[in-house]
Formats: structure tokens, sequence, C-alpha cells
């Protein structure tokens, strides 16, 4: 077991390298400077110009920045943003918990309705059921998110106005931040009469939940079905049956299990998924998550803000890749020692 | 015997289940919530880059900060671009217009915070603390963070202004000016100018807090700062004890929604009562909204074709004035600005005074277009790169589809057109050196002084500093303008802008294209709200019926 988690993290180590290359590089690629950006159609004073590339580096040559930049990595800095000057670290850090809170709940929602959808489908195989829910995972894989998100505030929101448009909480809840998980923290500024700020947060959550959360559903769902199917026509499945277990164990007990190995890894590819899907719904939705960060970040050429908060979010696909390789390990024994 | 094929049971259950505690879950959470009275919410475009409105340039930061916290000595009246006195009850000009003495106005109170509570009201003091950190560099707050920077008392060169700020007494104070200046007191009307106070930035420095007395401000505006929670809300509440009355809402909320569609729909459904910059497009469905009215207001902007004149053949006057003549001005209003917008004849809108209507445009005419270039030694035409924006900007809908327009009324007399973009950014650093042939721009002004647009768009220095995109220098042009910045009265200036109009419009450095009209959707319910001539957003006097 620590042979393989030994392999498994030494292989994160040039991952990294190339991800700090690769944000460094793309965001220089972009044309147009951070310095450049902030003059409008003004000319800029000489003078504030070449002391803002100074104090931002941009001075020097490319390697040199790179150089720097790492170095600056190493050390645990990220650099301060450049258009509001505060850390980088501390910005994404204040965000991060609003795109968890959101990918949390997608994912909920995913698994929540992809895994018996998929269960649904294998068992009534090339029957009406299973040609529902495949169409309607295709259609919901093939849906651009931004598109799909407006369709849902203009149904729900303005037509029907069960849920609010967007944001993360009703302006008229000013709740404490103390964990930036908003439904945690409503239910700890302590309004229990009606819980209003936590149900507030709760139905801002709908929408970009639902948004975010159906190309997983989809991926969900084709992946469990395909995966059942396969394992109900093992021997195994037919000696359950024989021995006359009841349907729902033969499928939940025996079938299931074995059927979640590939499903689990699926999921866990989907936090990739999820974070580059938060940058479009949380652009929508205004949900202030690191999603939205980041875009703004690269309309205003903040060139720390988007190489740390491509790193930072790397190191979190990373991380629970890593997490899903090793309890992909513990489900499934012949992987520890394949 | 159990069916074992029989595909009911646990699974099906289960999605039902998790349908029907959807449903509850969703009707649990989508009761709606009443907004507190007194609390109006305004949808805003972005996040305000900080809470120092001398470091930062962008109008969504000035809206957040500026606007509703601080003061000048002197603003422009809502709505208009009159200037009305503000922090200073009254102002002297010195007959050689080298210096002005403001009598402040006394019992102006700060806000406060829980880490300043204000001991005196405002004063010379403080006007000499605001201006010195900006113009000293050994001031001791002159540079609080690496990158940070004076970005509009440096761009607009205040340091060649002015000489100093002197104190006369606790309520009076003058700027001695370097030479000159006229358009100063709308210079000092500007955000950059809002005044600090010292007392705060000395309590915080004495605590070790320096730099958070940027981030938490204190000012002596009609809205007091609560909260910032970052990309998402930005809490006010009426500052009770305002000079200038205490503003009829209790709360002010900025509800910060990036996205346009997404602003339109919280304004439909009354998440928000005012939205900043809404599209164009969704402009006719807000006006049949019974619940919405849309304001509207003429832009202090102007769109422009620029002319290279530093390139052949755009060194030419015949040239430049042949393609004015090729252009269709009208159908680019009728088809580009739908009816927000006006015909442009002079590089400043017709709201700023010394206006001059008695300019001629060059109407559309291909015949003579054709003759001119003749004239000009292109009898065939000639081919030319006309560079287009690449964004939408206040004064330009769509850049795209008005080059396409301009290429198809050239190409009738000849002129062949090759369109060109860049990103924006780079679009402005390639214009600004120069690099253009002809290039589409446009300027939305600062304050309400005809300076705003002479001097930083088509004066002989913005060559240098790439404002002046024609990099047009003419020399009668620019004794007329600078003479104006420096003449006392304002109608004494006028008579010398429109001077300088009708040299603009022989030499013709630029085709004028078009003044937007800004438009803003509000809420019924909204009442007093007044749309402000510099695009800034105002709520002192708006209230909730």
């Amino acid at each position: 077991m620590l042979k393989f988690l030994l392999r498994r993290v030494a292989l994160v180590v040039p991952t990294f390298i190339g991800v700090t290359l690769l944000a460094f590089a793309l965001i220089h690629l972009i044309p147009g400077d951070p310095v450049e950006n902030l003059s409008g159609e003004r000319g800029m004073d000489p003078a504030r110009r070449a002391r803002l590339l100074h104090d931002y580096g941009l001075d020097r040559p490319l390697a040199v920045q790179y150089a720097d930049y790492v170095g600056q990595v190493l050390r645990g800095d990220l650099g301060n943003s450049l258009t509001t000057h505060e850390p980088v670290g501390r910005e994404f850090l204040t965000l991060f918990p609003a795109t968890i809170e959101l990918a949390l709940f997608a994912m909920l929602f995913a698994v929540a309705i992809g895994l018996p959808a998929g269960i649904v489908a294998a068992l009534n195989r090339n029957r009406f059921a299973d040609y529902a829910v495949m169409g309607v995972s295709l259609t919901g894989y093939s849906m651009p998110i931004f598109w799909w998100a407006l369709l849902l505030i203009l149904f729900f929101s303005v037509h029907l106005g069960w849920t609010p448009v967007s944001g993360r909480i009703a302006v008229q809840f000013d709740v404490p931040v103390v964990t930036g998980f908003l439904l945690v923290d409503a239910l700890r500024s302590g309004n229990f009469s009606d819980f209003g700020a936590f149900r507030s947060a709760a139905s801002h959550l709908v929408l970009p939940a639902i948004a975010l959360g159906t190309i997983p559903l989809a991926v969900i769902a084709r992946m469990t079905r395909s995966s059942m199917l396969e394992v109900l026509r093992e021997d195994y499945i037919r000696a359950a049956r024989a021995k006359g277990l009841s349907h729902a164990r033969v499928v939940l007990v025996h079938a299931l299990r074995n059927a979640l190995v590939p499903v689990v890894t699926v999921i866990g590819l989907q936090v990739g998924l999820l974070l580059s899907g938060a940058i479009l719904t949380e652009t929508i939705f205004s949900w202030p998550g690191i999603g939205n960060w980041l875009v703004h970040g690269v309309q205003s050429r903040d060139y720390p803000v988007v190489q740390g908060g491509i790193l930072l979010v790397a190191t979190v696909v990373i991380g629970v890749n890593l997490l899903v390789d090793l309890l992909y390990g513990v489900i499934n024994p012949r992987i520890r020692h394949g | 015997m159990p069916n074992l094929l029989k595909p009911e049971s646990a699974p099906i259950r289960a999605l039902r289940a998790a349908a029907l505690a959807a449903a509850a879950t969703l009707t649990l959470v989508a009761a709606p919530f009443a907004l507190a009275k007194g609390t109006l919410v305004y949808c805003s475009e972005g996040s305000p880059e900080g809470f120092q409105p001398q470091f930062y340039t962008l109008g969504t930061t000035f809206d957040a900060v500026s606007v509703p916290m601080f003061n000048r000595l002197v603003q422009f009246d809502i709505g208009t671009t009159n200037i009305f006195p503000a922090l200073a009850q009254s102002w002297q000009v010195a007959p050689d217009g080298k210096a002005i003495t403001f009598k402040l106005r006394a019992g102006v109170k700060f806000h406060s915070n829980a880490e300043f509570k204000p001991t005196r009201d405002f004063d010379a003091d403080d006007v000499l603390f605001t201006w010195n950190r900006m113009a000293d560099d050994s001031h001791p707050f002159h540079k609080p963070a690496a990158g940070q920077t004076f970005a509009y008392f440096d761009d607009m060169g205040m340091k060649n202004i002015v000489e100093r700020v002197e104190k006369i007494d606790d309520l009076t104070v003058r700027f001695v000016l370097k030479r000159p200046e006229a358009p100063f007191l709308a210079d000092l009307a500007m955000d950059f100018a809002s005044m600090l106070s010292k007392e705060y930035f000395e309590t915080m420095q004495a605590k070790g807090k320096a730099a958070l007395a940027d981030d938490l401000p204190i000012g002596t505006g009609p809205f007091q700062f609560v909260s910032y929670q970052k990309d998402a809300t930005i809490r006010y509440k009426a500052f009770d004890a305002y000079w200038g009355g205490r503003p009829k809402i209790d709360t002010l909320v900025f509800s910060i929604v990036r996205d346009a569609t997404a602003r339109y729909a919280k304004l439909k459904t009354g998440e928000c009562h005012v939205m900043a910059f809404p599209k164009p497009a969704d402009l006719a469905e807000m006006r049949k909204d019974p619940d919405l009215a849309v304001l509207q207001k003429e832009g202090l902007n102007v769109g422009y074709i620029a002319f290279n004149t530093e390139k052949k053949p755009f060194d030419n006057k015949l040239v430049r004035q042949a393609l004015n003549l090729a252009v269709d001005k009208d159908a680019i209003l009728k088809s580009i600005y739908q009816g927000s917008g006006k015909v442009a004849k002079n590089p400043i809108p017709p709201i700023l005074w010394s206006y001059n209507d008695q300019v001629k445009d060059y109407a559309y005419d291909p015949a003579r277009a054709k003759a001119l270039l003749a004239q000009a030694g292109f009898p065939s035409g000639l081919d030319v790169d006309l560079w287009y924006l690449p964004v939408t900007r206040p004064y330009n809908p769509d850049g795209k589809r008005m080059a396409e327009m301009i290429q198809a009324d050239w190409d009738k007399i000849g002129v062949k057109a090759r369109l060109t973009t860049f990103e924006w950014a780079e679009y402005r650093k390639r214009s600004k050196s120069g690099e253009h042939s002809i290039v589409m721009f446009g300027w939305s002004g600062d304050n309400g002084d005809p300076d705003n647009f002479f001097t930083p768009l088509l004066g002989c220095d913005a060559v240098q500093g790439g404002g002046n995109n024609a990099r047009w220098c003419n020399k009668d042009f620019e004794a007329l303008i600078t003479k104006a910045a420096q003449t006392p009265k304002q109608a004494d200036r006028a008579a010398l802008y429109e001077k300088a109009q009708v040299i603009f419009k022989d030499e013709a450095p630029w085709i004028t294209i078009a003044h937007s009209v800004r438009f803003e959707p509000v809420r019924k319910e909204v009442v007093g709200y007044k749309m402000d001539a510099t695009a800034h957003h105002y709520f002192d006097s708006a209230d909730l019926k």
C-alpha cells in the first residue's frame, strides 16, 4: 500500500511543474497586459506606467519572471492580486468555500439522481425507462451550461418565481462569515425562529447546483448503467438469485457494490469537471466563488490571480484524484497489488 | 416467491423518494423573502477594486466608494455637469487665475467604525492631508503598497498644475496653481479628489493598522460602510449626521451581478430596484414591463473614427474630408444605436457648454467624396486598414457592425477597407503607440468641463500620452484650447472652444459618429432617483414607495 501511495505521490510532482508552467505561459500568451488594462481610453502617465511595470515585475525577461514565480510558490507565497492588492492565497481561501458548497451540492444532486437513474435504466434495458433515462442524460450532457443555466433562471425564477435569480443569499440576511460555508454560517447566525437565512441560502443553491450537476449526473447515470449491466450478467449474480435472495438485495448489495468501482472513479474525475463548470455557473449565477474570481482575473489580466488560482485549483483536483486512486485501491484490493 | 426480474422495488422506490424529497426541499426553501422596508438594492456590474477613491479609475469602484461614502470640495449637481458647493461652501479665484481659495463648510461630520470615532469635524487639515498624500512623494501615507498608485492624480498631470495647498485657517484653504487652469475646479469635483480624514489615518497608524485605513473607508458622504462580501454584496447604512441631510432610504445594498441578463432577471423579480448597464437588446422588452421604468439620459460621450494624421495619405486633409463625406451616419445610427444615439458633429456632446451648434457636419455625399479623393490624387480610390473596437463600449454598442457599414460606404467611392481588430488591451496599446492608420475609438467624459474632451483627445501633449489617436497637433487649435483652459470666465472660454470646433471640423482628424444615450431601468417603486450626467449612480435622494 505504501509503495502504491508513494508511486502516486511521485507522479504529482511533474504534474505540478507542468501546471505552473502552463498557467504562467497561458496567461502571458494572452495579448494585453495588466498595466495597459488599468489605463482605459485615457493615456497613462509614463512615470506611473514605468512604476507599475516595475512593481509588478513585468519589466524583467519572462524566464526571470517564471523563475521568480516558482521560487515564490515554493516559499508558499502566491503573490498579491494586481487589482485588489490582497494576497492571492487569502482571496482564494475567502472564495473557495462558496465553490466547494456549490460543487458539493451539485455532486449530491448528480449522485442522488444519476445513480438510481442508471440502476433503473440497467434494470429496464431496452425498455422505455432505459431510453428515457439515457435520452435525458445525453441531452443533459450535450447542453451548454450557460444556456441551461439561463433557461433554469428564466423558467424557475422569472416565470414561476420559485427560486432566486442569483447570488448566495437574499440581501436582507447579513450573515457573519465564519466558515465560509453559508449554510453552516446561516445556522450559526442563530436565526432559529424561521431559519430564514438558512432557507434563503438553500434556495439560492438550488438552480446553480442543478446547472452545475447536470453533466456529472449524465455521466454518472450512463456509467452506472453500463457498469450495472456488466455486473448483472456475472455468474455470481445468477447464483445469488438462484439462492432465492430478494431482488432488492441482489441489486443493491451484490451487484451495486461491484458496479460502483468504475462509478467511484468517474465521480472522482467529475471534481475537475465541477470546478471547470463552476467557472460558467458562477458567472451566470453571480456566485462569489473561485470560478467567478478567475474569469475576472483573466479579463483584467491579473497574472498572480490567474496563476495562483489555476495552481490551487489544480492542487485540489490532483488531491481528489489521488484520494480516488487510494479509495479505488480500498474498494478493489487487486489494484493495490497491481 | 418474489419476482426476480420485476424492476419495481427498492431502486425505483428510492428514486421516487428522492424526487419527493427534492420537491419538498424546493417548497420549503422557495418561500419568498420580503426586503426590509427602506432597503434599496442596486444590481451593480462588478466588484470595486478597493475602497480608496484615490487609487482607482473604474466607474464601478467610484460608484461603490466615492459616490456613496465620500464628498469632494465641489461636486457635480446630480443629473447635470454644473458644479455646486459641497465640502467647500464658497470659493474665490485669484484675478490672475493662479490660486483658488476655498471656504470650507463648518460642522461636517466624518463616519465612524469599530476602529475609529472622530473627535473633530472636517477641516483644512483634512484637505491638506488628502492632497499632499497624492502629491508629496515624502508624505508618510504616499506609498502604502506595491502597485498602488494615485492613478487619476498622476494621469491628469496634477503635479504640473498645482504648486501647493495652503492652510489659511481651520476652515480656509488655498490651492496655488503653477499656471491659470480654469478646468481645475471641475477636476476637483472628480472622484480622485474625495476628502479623507487625516485623524482616521493617523489613528490607524498609531494602532499599527495603517493599511486597513484604505480598506475600511471613512468619509463624510451620505452612506456609511457596513460590510463587503467579496464579489457578492456591499452594504451601507444611511449616515444620520450627513451634512446634506440624511438619505431617505435606511440601507443601500450593492448586489454584484456581472451578467447583464442575470441583472435584468433580478430586476424583474424584484431582487433589485435599479440595475446598471442594461443590454441594448433588452430595452424594448423592459419598456413594455409595467413594473419597470426605463430612464434615459444623453451620454457625456462621443464615438469616433480617428485618422492617423502622421501617416500618408491621412496627412492630407482632402482625404480625411472625403472619407468623412462617404459615411452614411444616419444609417449607422439607425442600425447600430437603434434610437439610443445622436449623430455627432463635434468632438463634445451637445449637453456640454460651448457646444458649437453652428458647425456644419459633412453630409453624406459619395459623389463629392469621390471628387475630393480625385483632387487629393486618388482618382481610382485607395486601400486602407480600419481598426474596429473589439468590445462594446458606452459610446459604441457594436464596433464590428459599424466597421462593416463604413467599409460598404467607402467601397462606393473606391476605398477598400481591410477590417482589423485586437484584444481590447492590445488594441489600446497599439493604437496609443500610433500603429494604426484608421482607428475606431470613443470617450466618456470624467467631468463636465469641455477641456476634458479637447485636451486629452486632441491636444498636442496627448499625442505622446496616447490619448490623441489622430496624432493630430494643430497649432491654431492647440492655441485656442490652451487659452481657453487659462481663461477664467466661462463665456470667454466657450467662445474659444466654439472656434476650436470649427477648426476641428474643417481639418477632419476624426469622423465624429455618435453621442450615445444611456439607459437605466428602475423598478416603479423607486422614487426620486435621478440619472447622473457622468454615469455615476447616486442614491442620496432615492426613496421607495
